[in-house]
């Protein structure tokens, strides 16, 4: 039932986007978006979703994983695409009614948000797709280690997210187990409003989180014995190294977004 | 034989502040323990006689409010020695999944390593020998979850051999799993104990499981009722069912015909001794 629910959404594979260094991946993901809102023009946004696909045709990643990525966002993108519709009103007036215009301006902004949204979701997504939870996390607390110096509990939030992680499989799997033992002692869960429903729920919430308190402190307890004592004096089985591949994908993707910036510039539409 | 670990008149007691008055329960008192170098330690006793307690007093995750215990000489009160300790003396849990830590096999077994703060070259050489001492090497890039509970047993004990520890303390370390499940998490310890000199301290309900240690130690209330060599220990059967505890089979049967003046030798543990002892008196009896 809810067992296959894959959060972060890992597709694993060989490919060199998967192969790049995580933080690599990490910041380029960054430069990526910031690249999506200095194009200006049709033009540049299309240089930056040109950079997209191909990115995406190295990893492999089949296209139907593209589709389900947007699926959960599409509200969003009417939203947004309307609201800009309607209350942008820059340029000729195409069409009007009551307190609403239409203009060319206004389609211009709507259809421009509408591309950088869906654009937005499928480049992060591609970071989620190639690279594994584990590594994401791993990058994070790398990345913004210089943040310690600040007293910002970095490796804390980074195990935390581990443990999260971990304990995702094993908490869906006793949601099961509770729900079925809840239903068995005649709980209906699938009938009455909304709020019967929800009320529906407080039978499995409770003993989840009873449950889940006693793992957390028999977690502690092993941790403990593990010789845990936080992120000092740590180190990892598994050592980042950069090579030369994450070196030629920052080199590609700065020459991406000079050219959208370029493109942006000279400003033919 | 060398003493590893001593608990001199140790007591200790759980305070529930959450009460008013704070409600206090005392698991035991002036208790005293030696395990030794090389040992194999079986601890029998029913729900809340204090062997989980007490096995938690050996690597310093509780302390008692008064008498001493010794780790190879380093007392579990000075918090200096706390991660000596704990390095010498691993503990393993009951429930195999809440004390997984990673997502990835080898990444859990390295947890102690990376704490320790290990070369990551030399946690790599750690992690692998103990993931082939457990016999799970092949299944390193597995997530732990997608495995049967006596591998998840199995990888947590790898987890803390890796700290190359002196002493491992088991907690009901079979109690989840099934019958294959409990065999092999089983033949792991004792390997350990027997190819390693790794000392063993079982705490468990199996009395088959018992049968095989060098020494079981029965505790009732708080106390330790009994301490002894397996087949001193199960040939007393009436004392076990009085405390509530199991026999093995092989000595309900043994005690059975005794009962009934077969007289056959009390000492019977194991099913061969049995069949053979069987065999003689049916014979004799042709």
């Amino acid at each position: 039932m809810i067992k296959d629910i894959t959060i972060g959404q890992f597709f694993p594979g060989q490919s060199i986007v998967h192969n790049l260094d995580p933080r690599i991946k990490l910041l380029l993901t960054v430069v990526y978006i910031i690249m999506l809102f200095i194009a200006d023009t049709f033009l540049g946004l299309l240089t930056g979703i040109v950079f997209l696909t191909a990115a995406y045709m190295i990893s492999k990643i089949p296209f139907k994983m593209i589709l389900k990525s947007v699926k959960p966002i599409i509200p969003l993108i009417i939203f947004t695409g309307i609201l800009n519709l309607f209350f942008i009103s820059t340029g000729e007036t195409l069409f009007k009614f009551w307190i609403f215009r239409i203009t060319t301006g206004s389609i211009k902004t709507a259809v421009f948000m509408i591309v950088r949204i869906i654009a937005l979701i499928i480049g992060t997504s591609l970071l989620t797709y190639t690279t594994s939870p584990i590594a994401l996390t791993d990058a994070i607390e790398r990345v913004l280690s210089p943040l310690k110096k600040i007293k910002l509990p970095v490796h804390e939030v980074a195990m935390m997210m581990t443990i999260a992680l971990r304990f995702i499989p094993t908490l869906v799997e006793e949601t099961d187990k509770i729900t079925m033992a809840q239903k068995a002692r005649g709980a209906d869960m699938e009938s009455g409003s909304l709020i019967k429903r929800a009320k529906a729920l407080i039978p499995i919430l409770i003993p989840l989180f009873v449950s889940a308190f006693r793992r957390a402190e028999e977690l502690a307890m092993a941790m403990e014995c593990r010789l845990y004592h936080g992120g000092e004096g740590r180190t990892r089985l598994k050592q980042l190294h950069y090579s030369p591949r994450d070196l030629y994908a920052v080199i590609i993707s700065i020459a991406f977004v000079v050219l959208v910036v370029i493109i942006d510039r000279v400003n033919i539409f | 034989m060398e003493k590893f670990i001593e608990a001199k008149n140790i007591s200790f007691s759980y305070i529930n502040e959450m009460e008013e008055p704070p409600v206090k329960t005392t698991v035991f008192e002036n208790l005293s323990l030696d395990i030794y170098k090389g040992e194999f330690v079986a601890v029998l006793g029913h729900n809340g006689s204090g062997k989980s307690t007490l096995a938690k007093c050996m690597n310093a995750i509780n302390i008692p409010q008064s008498g001493e215990v010794l780790v190879n000489g380093m007392s579990i009160k000075d918090p200096e020695k706390l991660l000596d300790i704990r390095q010498s003396v691993g503990m393993v849990f009951q429930n195999p999944d809440n004390q997984i830590v990673a997502t990835v096999v080898e990444e859990d077994v390295a947890f102690a390593l990376e704490n320790m703060g290990v070369e990551p070259g030399e946690i790599r050489r750690r992690v692998d020998n103990a993931l082939k001492t457990v016999g799970m090497y092949k299944y390193r890039l597995h997530a732990p979850h997608k495995l049967s509970g006596g591998q998840k047993q199995r990888v947590a004990i790898a987890g803390i051999l890796a700290m190359s520890p002196e002493c491992i303390l088991l907690d009901e370390p079979t109690a989840m799993l099934d019958p294959k499940g409990r065999q092999e998490v089983l033949k792991t310890i004792k390997e350990l104990n027997k190819n390693n000199g790794v000392t063993i301290v079982l705490i468990t309900h199996y009395m088959d499981e018992a049968v095989q240690a060098d020494r079981v130690v029965v505790m009732d209330n708080g106390k330790i009722v009994m301490s002894d060599k397996p087949k001193k220990i199960f040939s007393r059967v009436k004392k076990l069912k009085d405390i509530g505890l199991d026999v093995p089979q092989v000595t309900e049967l043994v005690y059975s015909l005794n009962q009934d003046g077969y007289g056959l030798d009390p000492e019977i543990i194991t099913e061969d001794e049995c069949v053979d002892a069987l065999y003689e008196l049916l014979k004799s009896n042709l």
